[in-house]
C-alpha cells in the first residue's frame, strides 16, 4: 500500500478508468449543470412574472424560506425509496434546491428597478414585455445574476449527496472513503469540491463582467426601498433578499 | 433599548434552558455521560451497531436481554461499516455490539484469515490470536450471515451460474455492485480476485446488502450483488445465491464483541443466553419481520426474546 | 397515512429522540457561531482591509463538504469519532462562515449619522457598539441568522452517517428498509423545525427592533 496521498496518486487522475477524479468531476459537473439549467427554466419566468406585475410576491419570498427549509438528503431518500435510484431523483432533489434562490433573486432583481426607469419606457410607448426585456431585466441582472452564482455553488456542495444514493459526482470520494476509512480519499472529495466551488465563482464573476451591462451601477438602494424590504421580508436590501434565499442545503 | 434587548435574551436563554433541559433526561447529546462520550466515564455500556437492518435488531436483542438482566444499557445504532465501528469500539465510544465471527478475523487478521480456517470452531480459535488488547469476544451462536455473491435467475440461466468458479468465467462482462467496502476486503473483491480469479467488468459502490443493491439486481443495474445470506430479498426476488466451493467466506456465526473493562459475570450470562438460541432460522424469520413487514427493530427483539423465553 | 401512524405508534421513542438530538445539534452551535461571528463581523469592518479576505476565507469554508469536516475533527480536536461534539463544531464553524459577512455588512448598514450621534452624545466605543450598532443592524444580522439556523437544521441529518444525526437517522433507516414512513416524518419534523426557528427568530427580531414597524403605519 503505497503512502502517496489520495489526491496526488497519479492513479485516480487516470480519465479512463471509472471512479477516477477527472470522471467523478465530470459527473459532478453535469449534475450541476443540468440542475441549474431545469431550475432556471422553472424558476426564471415565475420570478419575471411576479416581479414585472408586483402581484404574488408572496410566492416568491417565501419560496426562499420553504425551500431552504427542506432537508436535501431526506428529500432524496424519499424519492429513491419511491422510484429507485437512477438520475431522476437526484435531479428532482437538487431542482427544489435551487428554485428557490433563482426564483427569488429575480424577483429581487426586477423589484428594486427604479420605478421611475419604468414610467419612462412606458412614457416611450414600450408595451409591458419590451419594458420587461429592455429596461427592467438589463437593471436586475447583477442581482439576477448573483442569485444564479449562489444557486451554482449550492449546488456544487449539495450535488455531492448523489453518492448517498448510488450516485456519481465527487460525494463518490466522501462516501467511499467513509465506509472504507480512507480518510485519503475524503480529503481529496472535500478538496476538490471546495477548489470547484471557487473556480466556477470566478468564471461565473467573469461572465457577470461581460454580460452586466456597463451602464449599471448595481445595488445603490435609498433607505426608502430599504424599509419596504425590512417589512416584506425581514432583510434590507435585494442582497440580503438573495443571500436569503441560499444555504448549503445538505452537504 | 437595553429592557428590549434584555428581553430578547432572555427569550433565547429561556428557551434553549427549556430545550436541553426536556432533552436531558434522555441525554440526547452523550453517548455514555460525559458530553465527549467516554465509556469510561459511565457505568451503562454503550451498545452500537452497523448500519443494516440485522445488526440493529441483534443490538437490540443483546440491550433488552442485558436490561432484563438489570444491567444499565445506552443505545448508539447505526454507526457505519466494520471500519468505523472498530474504530468505535477501540476508542470506547461504543463497548458492545453484534459482529460476525468470519469476517471479523479476514478484517482483523494480516492478509486475511490462516489457511484452512473455516469451521465455526476454528474461526472463533483464530479470532482470539488477532482481537486487540482489551476486547474480547463471548460465546457465538450457532446462527450465520454470510456474505453472498448473488445473481438474478435471468442470469444464473443465461450465463450457467451455480458457484462462484462458474462466475470467474463471465466476470469480466458482468457489473457487481454492494456495499463500498467490499471493494477492498478480503472477503471481498480482494478475495475473489486470489482465490477465483474473479475480476468485474465494473464495480457500484451501492449499500451493503441494502434496498440499493437489491433494488440495482432486480433491475439488471448490476448483475452480481453482495447481498447477505439471511436478506428475505433473496427469496422472494428468486435470486440465485452463487456457491462457495473454495470456502473464500468462512463461518459467520454472530458474536458479541465486547470491552472487557465493561464485562461481568451478569453481562456474559446474558449476552450468552441470546447466543444460545439464535439460529439462522429463528434469525432469517425474525429479521423478515423487519424489512418486510417494517416492525421496529425493539418490537421484533421483544417478540423474538420472550418467544425464547428471555424476556 | 396507514403505514406513518403505524411506523409512529411503534417507533415514537426513537422519534423523539431524534428530534431532541437534531435540535440540541443545530441550536447550540447557532448559538455559538453567532457569538463568535459578532467579533469577526466588527473587526471586519474596523479594519476595513480585513473584509475581502474573511468574505473569501468564509466562502471556502461554507463549500467543504460537512461530511469531510465530522470525520476530520477527531484528529484535529481529539475527540472520538462518534461525538457530538464534532458536529457541533462543525456546524459552529459553518455558521461563523455564514454570519460573519453578515454581521459585518449589518453593521456597514448602520447610518453613519447615527453613529456620529451617539458619540456626540458621549457614548464610548464599546457601548455605542453594543446599544446603537447592533440594534440597528439587527434586522440584517438576524435575517443571516435565520439562514444559519435553517442550514445548520439541514446539515445536522449528514452526521446519520456516522450513528450521530438526529432526525436524519430516520433518513437512513427509511434508506436501509425501503420503507417512506420514516424519512416523511423526518422530513416534515425537519420542516416544521425549521419554520419554528425561523418564526422564533423573527419573533425575537420584533422584540428587539421595534422601531422597525413604525413606518408601516402612519
Amino acid at each position: 500500500m503505497d503512502d502517496t496521498p489520495y489526491l496526488l496518486d497519479g492513479a485516480n487522475w487516470d480519465w479512463s478508468r471509472t471512479g477516477s477524479i477527472p470522471q467523478l468531476l465530470v459527473d459532478h459537473l453535469g449534475y450541476t449543470a443540468i440542475t441549474v439549467l431545469v431550475g432556471f427554466l422553472i424558476a426564471f419566468p415565475i420570478g419575471l412574472l411576479i416581479g414585472h406585475t408586483g402581484k404574488g410576491s408572496f410566492i416568491a419570498i417565501n419560496a426562499g424560506n420553504a425551500g431552504r427549509a427542506l432537508p436535501t438528503l431526506g428529500l432524496l431518500s424519499l424519492l429513491v425509496t419511491l422510484m429507485s435510484i437512477g438520475f431522476l431523483p437526484i435531479l428532482i432533489a437538487l431542482v427544489v434546491l435551487v428554485i428557490p434562490p433563482i426564483l427569488t433573486s429575480t424577483y429581487a432583481g426586477l423589484r428594486q428597478v427604479d420605478p421611475d426607469a419604468v414610467d419612462a419606457a412606458r412614457g416611450m410607448g414600450m408595451s409591458g414585455l419590451q419594458v420587461l426585456f429592455r429596461v427592467e431585466l438589463p437593471i436586475a441582472l447583477p442581482v439576477i445574476f448573483g442569485g444564479l452564482r449562489a444557486a451554482v455553488l449550492q449546488v456544487v456542495a449539495t450535488a455531492t449527496v448523489a453518492a448517498y444514493v448510488a450516485g456519481s459526482g465527487l460525494g463518490r470520494l466522501l462516501v467511499d472513503g467513509l465506509a472504507l476509512s480512507d480518510y485519503g480519499r475524503m480529503l481529496a472529495g472535500a478538496v476538490v469540491v471546495a477548489l470547484l466551488a471557487i473556480v466556477l465563482d470566478l468564471l461565473l464573476a467573469g461572465v457577470q463582467r461581460l454580460v452586466v451591462s456597463p451602464g449599471i451601477t448595481g445595488r445603490g438602494q435609498s433607505r426608502g426601498r430599504g424599509a419596504r424590504f425590512v417589512a416584506e421580508s425581514g432583510a434590507e436590501n435585494p442582497e440580503e433578499l438573495v443571500t436569503a434565499g441560499t444555504t448549503k442545503g445538505t452537504s | 433599548m437595553n429592557r428590549r434587548n434584555l428581553l430578547g435574551l432572555a427569550m433565547v436563554g429561556s428557551l434553549t434552558a427549556g430545550l436541553v433541559a426536556c432533552g436531558s433526561d434522555e441525554d440526547p447529546l452523550a453517548t455514555g455521560d460525559s458530553p465527549t462520550g467516554d465509556s469510561t466515564e459511565t457505568t451503562a455500556i454503550i451498545v452500537g451497531s452497523a448500519n443494516f437492518p440485522e445488526s440493529e435488531l441483534l443490538a437490540e436483542m443483546y440491550c433488552q436481554v442485558l436490561e432484563t438482566a438489570g444491567v444499565e444499557v445506552t443505545r448508539q445504532f447505526n454507526i457505519g461499516a466494520r471500519e468505523i465501528y472498530l474504530k468505535a469500539l477501540d476508542d470506547g465510544s461504543i463497548d458492545l455490539l453484534p459482529e460476525y465471527n468470519g469476517s471479523l478475523l479476514a478484517y482483523l487478521a494480516d492478509g486475511g484469515a490462516p489457511e484452512g480456517v473455516v469451521s465455526p470452531e476454528d474461526v472463533y480459535d483464530a479470532l482470539q490470536d488477532v482481537l486487540p488488547e482489551g476486547i474480547e469476544t463471548l460465546e457465538q451462536a450457532a446462527a450465520e450471515d454470510k456474505d453472498t455473491l448473488t445473481v438474478s435467475r435471468a442470469t444464473a440461466t443465461q450465463y450457467n451460474l451455480a458457484t462462484l468458479d462458474d462466475l470467474a468465467a463471465v466476470s469480466g462482462d458482468l457489473v457487481a455492485g454492494g456495499g463500498p467496502e467490499f471493494q477492498e476486503r478480503y472477503q471481498g473483491l480482494v478475495g475473489l480476485q486470489e482465490v477465483y480469479g474473479i475480476e468485474f467488468k465494473e464495480w457500484r459502490s451501492l449499500d451493503p446488502g441494502g434496498p440499493l443493491t437489491v433494488a440495482a439486481l432486480a433491475d439488471g443495474t448490476i448483475q452480481v450483488a453482495n447481498l447477505f445470506s439471511t436478506d428475505s430479498a433473496i427469496v422472494t426476488n428468486d435470486f440465485v445465491p452463487l456457491e462457495d466451493t473454495k470456502s473464500l467466506f468462512l463461518a459467520e456465526n454472530i458474536v458479541p464483541v465486547i470491552r472487557s473493562s465493561k464485562n461481568d459475570q451478569t453481562v456474559t450470562d446474558a449476552l450468552n443466553s441470546v447466543s444460545a438460541v439464535l439460529t439462522t432460522d429463528n434469525l432469517t424469520e425474525y429479521l423478515a419481520k423487519v424489512q418486510v413487514d417494517k416492525q421496529s427493530s425493539a418490537a421484533v427483539a421483544t417478540e423474538f426474546l420472550t418467544a425464547n423465553g428471555l424476556a | 397515512m396507514n403505514g406513518i401512524s403505524n411506523y409512529l405508534s411503534q417507533n415514537s421513542s426513537i422519534v423523539v429522540d431524534a428530534l431532541l438530538q437534531h435540535i440540541v445539534l443545530a441550536v447550540l452551535p447557532l448559538l455559538i457561531g453567532v457569538l463568535v461571528s459578532l467579533p469577526i463581523g466588527y473587526l471586519a469592518v474596523r479594519f476595513g482591509w480585513l473584509y475581502h479576505p474573511i468574505l473569501n476565507l468564509s466562502g471556502i469554508v461554507y463549500s467543504i463538504p460537512s461530511l469531510a469536516v465530522f470525520v476530520a475533527l477527531p484528529y484535529v480536536l481529539g475527540t472520538r469519532i462518534l461525538s457530538p461534539v464534532n458536529i457541533v463544531v462543525a456546524l459552529a464553524i459553518y455558521t461563523i462562515a455564514l454570519m460573519a459577512r453578515t454581521v459585518a455588512d449589518g453593521l456597514r448598514s448602520v447610518d453613519p449619522a447615527l453613529t456620529d450621534a451617539a458619540t456626540g452624545m458621549g457614548y464610548q466605543r464599546v457601548r455605542r457598539l453594543v446599544e446603537v450598532e447592533l440594534p440597528l443592524a439587527a434586522p440584517v444580522i438576524l435575517a443571516g441568522v435565520r439562514v444559519a439556523a435553517v442550514s445548520n437544521i439541514s446539515l445536522v441529518s449528514v452526521g446519520a452517517l456516522l450513528g450521530v444525526g438526529g432526525l436524519g437517522a430516520l433518513f437512513t433507516r427509511g434508506l436501509q428498509l425501503d420503507y417512506t414512513a420514516p424519512i416523511l416524518v423526518g422530513v416534515v419534523l425537519s420542516v416544521a423545525l425549521a419554520a419554528v426557528a425561523d418564526l422564533l427568530i423573527v419573533l425575537f427580531q420584533r422584540a428587539v427592533t421595534p422601531w422597525s414597524r413604525a413606518g408601516q403605519g402612519v
